[in-house]
């Protein structure tokens, strides 16, 4: 996977991990693109989109759209499946997962986010594992006591 | 100082905010805040700082100035610190970045880090983003942590090796010894990147391949991908019923690298592969994902025909399966497998073709390709009648392609020429601006060579372009097909339908309009002209108006128009007498590759001929070697090779023939390929421009001769001069054979002195009939600026009474009136 988007209906964009080094100029343009292409896109259309040399693997699941640049060997219908496995990962953590909670809490949909796939790959195929080192790392954070008496450095 | 706002309270008040200045000003305000609390290097906010920071990145707004206080943060001791700066991290300090490398003694620290959590943050970070010198040292330590027993940071340093080889492909050797022990792990997030990782490895290095290979990881891959099948339902990694698809999916794609172009790999494999091809459900995309895999898989090792078979029926069911997506996977495959499994795919033909109707636009294309690649001599008619009407409805991106497309299978597969033009009319009418450039000769060619077509070609051109002449490669065929064939056009003699009544006048008025729209193209307005030139040795009744209408566009702004328009003026005037020879009929064209003749001049239909004939001679013909004995005959000067500039088909044999004569001979001559025609001899050009190489005003009376006579063959030559061009002769050998017996595979080869050019044209056969019952015939030109007298060596091959015969001779007796 080269880069995924995360994009409401109204082409507001919610989240952007990229897995390939870009300047950010090039990155916006990319973006800008993407959504225009996607979002003009009906119903009736495939879930995939030839894109220069990648292919564009989306799904709207209510108002948001999620999106995946993939190579030309990756298989698109998994590709649908990582898509699926990350919100199902969403809702497990946040119950219910809506838009306004990734909005409010878009550092941990990151978070979510790193648990589930590196440098483009996916690092672990078990939900309840995943959640749980989440879960776990929230633990860790300080409370806002612990916070204000640790030393920094 | 009152504290930072959360992270929450700025990004419900940005969000109120009603239009994109007001959002500004308070990102704006936010901004200066937050920089004034970075210089005052608050440990307490910074966290949150940046994490607001990050938001407003998001939404677009800059954010660099906050590059160094996410490598406070990430040197922070607090977890809380250091999740955000590892964020933080990720998003602004890519490898682009100045201090980019500063993060990378802190991730060295973390990495040794007593916390997993803490390591897997380090791990990430370097495994989405490291630059190469970050990779280069660190290496080490993802390393070690590769051999792990910690399956939670074991899975993630599998990962990060996989970004290190991407990113310093040299370091791979190193994590050759970890990978010994990975696919034992039950642990089912390693033993998805370890195979990612035995992926990378395998793509990238034919040694690891060759490797892996030996150390049979292709039965230990075998074995796993059985378990996952075969075991019973495991909830922690379920999808719809099917266990763990992500890792079923990786190992079928390293299968699938290590079967390719190895029979032992894919015999082991053959099983498997059978197995999860028949009882994958199907119900659900995850099955189909599983399935695709191992098609793709199955297509592209050495698997046994009947796996093939399974295969390709498998795509077949996808083709008719109401899920786009699927049908799309499908289409994309078949495209991938029609060359080698061509006969099985042709089985989905129809289905193929009704995908041509989709309305997805990368289905479309898809389907387009597919059926190409599809037609063949059997399915032709009923193939093109669904890809013309695919042509009228289709996307405009698609009409270039797909006209392309129809040309070449029509050239490859046209039952009929009758057909073949008509197919090419419909195209030319359908998408007649889409059609590309090289087409027009290609389709100009065509239909020269269809001769018992002209006049129902130039009919029904003349009828298309009557209604509209916008397209601009269908007026330019159609011009040129009426200038060339008007004669036919007026005198009603079409057979293949009714022929219909037009007048020179009417045919003239739409020339003409074609010149004067505004919608022409200069080349079409080019083509227009010279159409209507050539009438003017076609129509009887209209050539005042033709002189007008020529001497009209002398004073043409348009440069080419002008030239031309001029150019024909004179022929009108001082050059009369030439213009029916020059303006005769084109002769049938050699037939070139389907790609068309690249030198071909679009503009001057006269050109075309001796374009054709300049054809580069064959490679094999380079000057090669030392001189020796020979050709003190001509005075001790060095030979110019002959040109053997009329296209043949088997160029590569002529050249090393006339080598041959040559022998050992330096060859000090000018390069004499392509270039030279073009360089040394205008009057051959201008030969060019008729049909036939000969001049219609020549003087006659020069005396023939009898070249040489031997054994039975007799060659005799007759003269024919230039009244244009007195340094041209036009030589015309005859070689008769008076034996009982035929000579075959004849060749003549001709050299002269050094300030003589020569060109020899093709013969009329290879075959002398015995008896004197028939004679070869070939045009030698020659031309001598210098007004030297003429000499020649010639050289003959034949095969006689079954055996090869070859001579040397000289001819010297060339009259006077030949050269002089």
């Amino acid at each position: 996977i080269h880069f995924i988007l995360l994009f409401s209906r109204q082409g507001k964009l919610r989240l952007q991990k990229w897995y390939t080094t870009l300047p950010d100029k090039e990155k916006k343009k990319i973006i800008r693109e993407i959504i225009q292409i996607i979002l003009s896109r009906n119903q009736k259309t495939s879930s995939f989109v030839d894109w220069k040399d990648l292919k564009l693997v989306y799904k709207r699941y209510a108002s948001l759209y999620f999106c995946c640049a993939i190579e030309d060997q990756d298989n698109e219908l998994l590709t649908l499946e990582v898509v699926h496995r990350y919100v199902e990962l969403l809702d497990r953590y946040f119950g219910n997962v809506c838009e306004l909670d990734i909005i409010f809490n878009f550092e941990k949909a990151y978070f979510i986010l790193d648990e589930f796939i590196i440098g483009g790959e996916v690092q672990e195929t078990s939900k309840k594992t995943a959640v749980k080192a989440i879960e776990e790392s929230d633990m860790l954070q300080e409370t806002v006591e612990e916070y204000m008496n640790k030393p920094a450095f | 100082m009152p504290a930072p706002i959360r992270l929450r309270e700025l990004i419900r008040t940005i969000r109120t905010a009603r239009t994109q200045a007001e959002e500004r000003e308070m990102i704006q305000k936010e901004c200066a805040a937050i920089r004034s609390s970075f210089r005052e290097e608050d440990n307490t906010y910074r966290c949150r700082n940046v994490a607001k920071l990050l938001y407003m990145h998001m939404l677009g707004y800059p954010a660099h100035f906050g590059q160094l206080e996410c490598l406070k943060l990430i040197a922070s001791q607090k977890f809380t610190d250091k999740r955000i700066g590892y964020l933080g991290a990720m998003l602004l300090l890519d490898e682009r970045q100045d201090v980019h490398l500063l993060m990378t003694n802190c991730i060295k620290n973390d990495l040794n880090h007593s916390t997993q959590y803490v390591q897997g943050l380090a791990l990430c970070t370097l495994g989405c983003m490291g630059s190469s010198e970050m990779c280069r040292d660190l290496a080490g330590e993802v390393e070690k942590l590769l051999k792990t027993s910690n399956s939670y940071l074991r899975k993630k340093a599998a990962l990060c090796a996989v970004h290190v080889i991407r990113k310093v492909p040299e370091l791979m050797e190193m994590f050759l010894p970890a990978t010994k022990n990975l696919l034992n792990e039950k642990n089912h997030g390693v033993l998805h990147t370890s195979v990612v990782l035995l992926t990378e490895m395998c793509e990238r290095s034919p040694d690891m391949l060759a490797h892996f290979r030996k150390v049979s990881l292709v039965p230990q891959l075998v074995r796993i991908l059985k378990n996952l099948i075969m075991s019973g339902y495991s909830p922690e990694h379920d999808v719809s019923g099917i266990s763990d698809p992500f890792l079923q999916v990786r190992i079928l794609r390293l299968l699938r690298i290590l079967g390719r172009n190895d029979d032992d790999s894919s015999e082991a494999m053959n099983d498997i592969l059978a197995q999860v091809a028949t009882n994958t459900e199907t119900s659900k995309n995850v099955g189909n994902a599983i399935l695709y895999e191992t098609v793709l898989t199955i297509m592209d090792i050495k698997s046994e025909s009947g796996l093939r078979v399974l295969a390709i029926n498998i795509l077949g069911r996808f083709l008719l399966n109401n899920d786009k997506n699927i049908r799309y996977v499908a289409l994309t495959s078949l495209l991938k497998t029609v060359q080698t499994d061509h006969n099985a795919v042709q089985r989905h033909r129809s289905t193929i073709v009704d995908c041509l109707k989709d309305l997805d636009v990368s289905i479309k294309r898809r389907a387009m390709e597919l059926s190409f690649a599809l037609v063949n001599g059997n399915n032709v008619r009923g193939m093109m009648k669904e890809l013309l009407y695919f042509l009228d409805s289709c996307e405009p991106e698609f009409k270039a392609d797909c006209a392309s497309g129809i040309f070449l299978a029509a050239e490859k597969y046209a039952p009929s020429k009758r057909w073949h033009i008509d197919t090419i009319m419909r195209v030319l009418t359908t998408a007649g601006s889409y059609v590309r450039d090289d087409a027009v000769p290609n389709l100009i060619q065509l239909i020269t060579n269809s001769v018992e077509m002209h006049a129902y070609t130039v009919q029904r051109l003349y009828k298309a372009i009557l209604g509209d002449y916008s397209q601009q490669p269908l007026v330019q065929v159609a011009s040129w097909c009426i200038g060339e064939y008007g004669d036919l056009l007026v005198s009603g003699q079409c057979e293949e339908e009714e022929p219909i009544q037009v007048t020179e006048d009417e045919v003239l008025d739409i020339l003409e309009s074609v010149l004067i729209s505004n919608m022409s193209a200069s080349v079409t307005r080019g083509y227009a002209l010279t159409a209507i030139m050539k009438l003017s040795t076609r129509f009887t009744c209209t050539v005042n108006r033709i002189k007008k209408v020529v001497s009209i566009y002398g004073s043409s702004i348009d440069v080419e128009l002008q030239q031309r328009a001029v150019e024909y003026n004179a022929l009108f005037k001082k050059y009369d007498h030439m213009r029916p020879a020059l303006l005769e009929r084109m002769p049938v064209m050699e037939k070139v590759t389907t790609n068309g003749p690249a030198e071909i001049v679009q503009t001057n239909g006269e050109t075309e001929t001796a374009v054709l004939e300049t054809k580069p001679p064959p490679s094999g013909l380079q000057p090669a070697n030392q001189a020796n004995d020979l050709l003190d005959l001509l005075g001790g000067s060095d030979i110019t090779p002959v040109i053997p500039t009329a296209p043949t088909r088997e160029p590569a044999s002529a050249g090393g023939e006339l080598l041959d004569l040559l022998g050992d001979l330096n060859l000090t001559g000018s390069p004499v390929f392509a270039p030279a025609p073009q360089i040394a001899q205008p009057p051959f050009l201008l030969d060019g421009l008729t049909s036939q190489p000969l001049f219609n005003d020549i003087a006659a009376g020069i005396p023939s001769i009898t070249a040489y006579n031997k054994n039975g063959l007799k060659i005799d030559f007759t003269f024919e001069r230039s009244n244009t061009n007195p340094s041209v002769t036009v030589i015309t050998i005859q070689a008769s054979n008076s034996t009982e017996l035929d000579m075959t595979d004849f060749v003549f080869q001709a050299a002269v002195p050094k300030t003589f050019q020569l060109q020899l044209l093709s013969p009329s056969s290879s075959v002398i009939p015995a008896f004197n019952s028939g004679t070869i015939t070939q045009v030698i030109k020659v031309l001598n600026p210098q007004k030297q007298q003429l000499r020649m060596r010639i050289k003959l091959t034949y095969n006689h009474k079954g055996s090869a015969m070859q001579d040397l001779a000289e001819v010297n007796n060339f009259p006077p009136q030949s050269w002089q």
